[in-house]
């Protein structure tokens, strides 16, 4: 593994990253498409995100526990593939809203709703073009202490508290001044 | 109950050092598994309280995800709790786990006692990890709260620092 990723910050050079490169607050999240905790939090995260708007830079990565969540290895990889095409936070949103459809045939069915080359993205997710990435991740995850999804680092540091949307966003505001 | 003190202290945990006491436990309904069969490369013991719990769910869903990383230290890594080995099997399958699974069940947590990792007051094994190296001796150990899923990296660094160490005297001889 790249020593050079930092384990617990989002890495604007190498993440898919919402918010901007310059906020203050940097959240990053380890999370599995199948995971229905991680489904759970995504409206949270979102509204976190409209909260701090500038001030926040947001990064996930993949950390799918492939054994317990048939899905979540090609799901991750959809939305690398989505991500070359430009749109992995379409992707992202969509494979969460629809957890308990994503087998192929529905990962091809979100990337021709999304308007990508659906065709390719599925030729690439069979073909494991991204597994090494998605696999970087969960290792950069591992390395870091993660522990189970989803994993919240604040800052570089993982934040163990309750997740709702009151806990979440005092620890990231407390955390920034 | 129990009348043992609430608040267990770990003084007796087995520290780095130590040899590894042996033990032999049965991995499946017919059969065992010995640390010593094990000798000549690393084995982590990961001591968990119960199968089903949904933090352990976590922490053993987690290993079996880690696999690779702890196998590129040729490691090998199992869990013991004091579930019999029915239970352990149910919970493997269900779980898809692709490592063993130890039944400290008869005479009950008799080697989580050795190891000093035995919860008297829940009956349990407490959550505990142990790296042993090549030749048995206790390299690191780490006793993690009973809620609190210790992830993988403490085992990754200390296994780590094995290879370092062997590597170390190997260059030394």
């Amino acid at each position: 593994m790249s020593a050079r990723i930092p384990l617990t910050l989002p890495d604007p050079e190498r993440d898919h990253i919402s918010g901007s490169a310059d906020g203050l607050i940097r959240l990053l999240e380890y999370g599995d498409y199948e995971c229905p905790f991680c489904a759970e939090v995504q409206p949270i995260v979102k509204e976190i995100q409209r909260r701090l708007g500038d001030d926040l830079l947001f990064g996930f990565r993949n950390f799918p526990l492939t054994n317990i969540h048939p899905h979540s290895e090609h799901a991750a990889e959809a939305a690398e593939a989505a991500g070359t095409q430009k749109n992995f936070w379409g992707m992202h949103e969509t494979l969460f809203e629809n957890q308990g459809a994503l087998d192929d045939d529905d990962l091809a069915e979100y990337a021709a709703g999304l308007g990508l080359d659906e065709t390719r993205l599925i030729r690439e997710v069979t073909a494991s073009v991204y597994a090494p990435r998605v696999r970087e991740d969960f290792k950069s995850g591992v390395r870091g202490g993660v522990n189970g999804t989803p994993t919240f680092f604040i800052n570089g540091e993982r934040y163990d508290g309750p997740l709702d949307l009151k806990h979440l966003l005092s620890a990231l505001t407390f955390q920034s001044t | 109950m129990s009348t043992t003190t609430t608040n267990p202290s770990h003084r007796s945990v087995l520290s780095p050092g130590t040899q590894a006491p042996d033990f032999t436990l049965r991995c499946t309904p017919d059969q065992s598994v010995s640390l010593s069969e094990l000798r000549g490369r690393p084995v982590v013991l990961a001591f968990y309280p119960a199968d089903w719990s949904p933090v352990c769910g976590d922490q053993m869903a987690l290993y079996n995800e880690t696999l690779d990383e702890f196998q590129a230290f040729q490691a090998e890594l199992v869990g013991i709790s004091v579930d019999g080995a029915w239970c352990h099997d149910a919970f493997a399958k269900h779980n898809k786990l692709h490592f063993p699974l130890l039944a400290d069940f008869e005479p009950k947590g008799a080697v989580a006692r050795a190891y000093g990792v035995y919860d008297e007051k829940d009956g349990t094994c407490e959550r505990a990890l142990f790296v042993i190296d090549s030749d048995g001796i206790i390299h690191w150990s780490y006793v993690s709260p009973t809620g609190v899923n210790p992830g993988a990296n403490g085992i990754l660094s200390a296994l780590e620092d094995l290879r370092t160490k062997s590597e170390t005297t190997a260059a030394a001889k």
